[in-house]
């Protein structure tokens, strides 16, 4: 795995819909968070890692350039990384590398979006080609509400069982949202609500599915030396995994989703994890979608094909569960794409490092992150301990 | 944190694109134009795929034998949209479906069709997956995917 990796800080911004800022000034809200909480300054850093979605999202290509002022990147090396939904966990992977590769010591990573500027649903439509799959994938519901079906098919799972613990996953993420200060949507919702919600691509209902968020997240990634030096805690990156599958979404199996399997798979060697349930004490799953976080479950192990519902009813994955999911509220409340994935793996930092505030999970030492991307297409993870 | 007194302004990119389609998109939609729906078999790991490819993503081999493949599959998952975004290429009301094609082994997606799709209560007690479907073909076929108008249930 090369040196060891930790990471020392992150910043947010308030994440929501913020017409009150250009983005440039979103973006630089997030970097000076994370120098005000390390007491580090642009000085300190050797390189820049930042991503967002398609370009089409906000209508200015190649963002980075456009960011080097508010990352203080000039006089650095700069990179883009670009994986779509999991951009945030690709841009988490890229800094590690760096550092672990021991070209650096220092790396600034840098995940950011503003969807409410433009069209969300119309830019991720772009991702497929326009002559075949683009005239039947109706954005990202689409795509996730026939996984979600598959997944109920597959395993015979009655359709009410589903409803009720996709219900379950959206009132508790939303009640956990209020715990989190950064959160994007702060609203009470019961089971009722959720199941009577308006259809958006069924089964999936508009509570069922994570906003259009602005908003971004910079974290900084350090040797161990680097670690020692500065004598502050970290968070170390004990596995990474990411994996990918054919471009088109009909080519390959999405309900036993081997990006998924085999990304977690990766990391949980790396970090000589056998039982995920029993070992981790926290994950921050991608979760965009209530019904897709449950397939999520099962591909990283945390229970049997199928047994997620039943799980979660039984409240193994709430904050006093077993293995406690997204305290942060997760992707479901806050969706700045670019963003996201890093939030993610700041999260997991936070809870590590016994920083989560309010919705600290107690005595969390190993944590996993992860986000999705493209159409249903790849996975990304970055398991964080509170030891090396 | 709604902005009161800053401005926005309004801004719209429109780029024209000529994409090429290449020799085997070309054959197939030819052949959707003639009511045939072509695949292609790997050579190595005998799937056939469908839409024809030049090549087996899994072997990265060419995959050359082409195969006129049936027009009557299973419904494996759907999707019934009934919302709108900008560039949106096709109407709401439809139902986004992955059908597997009798004989072939991956997933094609087209859409459901062939009865009233204003009432998702209506809609959602004929459509079931794991239903036999067949494709409906355009009158008007210009070699494109929307030739074939959709599948119906059998």
């Amino acid at each position: 795995m090369g040196r060891p990796v930790a990471i020392i800080g992150v910043g947010q911004t308030k994440h929501g819909r913020r017409m009150d800022v250009s983005y440039p000034d979103l973006v630089r809200e997030a970097v000076m968070a994370v120098f005000n909480e390390t007491g580090l300054t642009p000085d300190d850093i050797d390189g820049v890692v930042s991503g967002t979605m398609p370009s089409m999202m906000e209508g200015i290509a190649l963002t980075h350039f456009y960011f080097a002022d508010a990352m203080q990147a000039a006089g650095k090396p700069i990179m883009k990384t670009e994986t779509c939904g999991s951009t945030g966990v690709s841009i988490a992977h890229t800094a590690y590398y760096w550092v672990a590769s021991g070209m650096a010591d220092l790396v600034l990573a840098v995940g950011h979006e503003k969807m409410n500027e433009g069209n969300s649903q119309a830019t991720m439509t772009t991702v497929a080609e326009p002559f075949y799959q683009r005239y039947f994938i109706s954005g990202a519901p689409g795509v996730f509400s026939m996984q979600s079906q598959m997944w109920m098919d597959r395993y015979a799972i009655p359709e009410e069982k589903i409803r009720d613990a996709a219900a379950f996953i959206s009132v508790t993420h939303h009640d956990s949202a209020f715990d989190n200060p950064y959160a994007h949507i702060k609203m009470r919702v019961t089971m009722d609500e959720v199941k009577n919600a308006r259809i958006i691509t069924y089964p999936v209902r508009l509570l069922d599915v994570c906003p259009n968020s602005d908003g971004a997240c910079a974290v900084i990634f350090a040797s161990k030396d680097m670690v020692k030096k500065l004598g502050r805690k970290p968070a170390w990156i004990r596995g990474v995994g990411y994996r990918g599958e054919e471009y088109f979404f009909g080519d390959s199996d999405k309900v036993v989703w081997e990006s998924a399997i085999q990304a977690a798979k990766q990391a949980y060697d790396q970090a000589g994890i056998k039982n995920p349930r029993k070992e981790l004490d926290v994950a921050e799953v991608y979760n965009p979608f209530t019904f897709q976080e449950m397939l999520f479950y099962e591909c990283f192990g945390f229970c049997e094909p199928g047994e997620s519902p039943d799980l979660v009813l039984k409240g193994t994955f709430s904050r006093k569960g077993e293995l406690p999911c997204d305290p942060s509220g997760g992707t479901l409340c806050t969706n700045p794409i670019g963003a996201t994935g890093l939030i993610r793996v700041a999260e997991a930092a936070l809870q590590v490092t016994g920083k989560a505030g309010d919705h600290q999970v107690p005595k969390a030492k190993l944590a996993l992150s992860h986000a999705m991307g493209g159409v249903d297409q790849f996975n990304g993870i970055m398991i964080l301990g509170s030891k090396l | 944190m709604e902005a009161k007194e800053y401005k926005t302004i309004k801004t719209e990119i429109r780029l024209p694109y000529e994409l090429a389609y290449g020799a085997t998109w070309t054959r197939f939609f030819e052949g959707l134009k003639n009511k045939t729906i072509f695949g292609t078999k790997c050579t190595k790991c005998d799937r056939v795929l469908v839409p024809a490819r030049s090549f087996c993503p899994r072997c990265f081999v060419d995959a050359e034998e082409w195969v006129a493949v049936s027009q009557v599959g299973t419904l494996i998952a759907w999707c019934y949209t009934n919302y709108k975004y900008f560039g949106m290429p096709t109407e709401p009301p439809f139902i986004g479906s992955l059908i597997r094609l009798n004989g072939t082994d991956v997933n094609f997606l087209h859409l459901m069709g062939g009865f009233d799709l204003n009432n998702f209560d209506e809609v959602k007690k004929i459509v079931k997956s794991g239903m036999k479907v067949e494709a409906v073909w355009s009158d008007d076929r210009k070699g494109h995917i929307m030739d074939i108008k959709y599948f119906r249930p059998l």
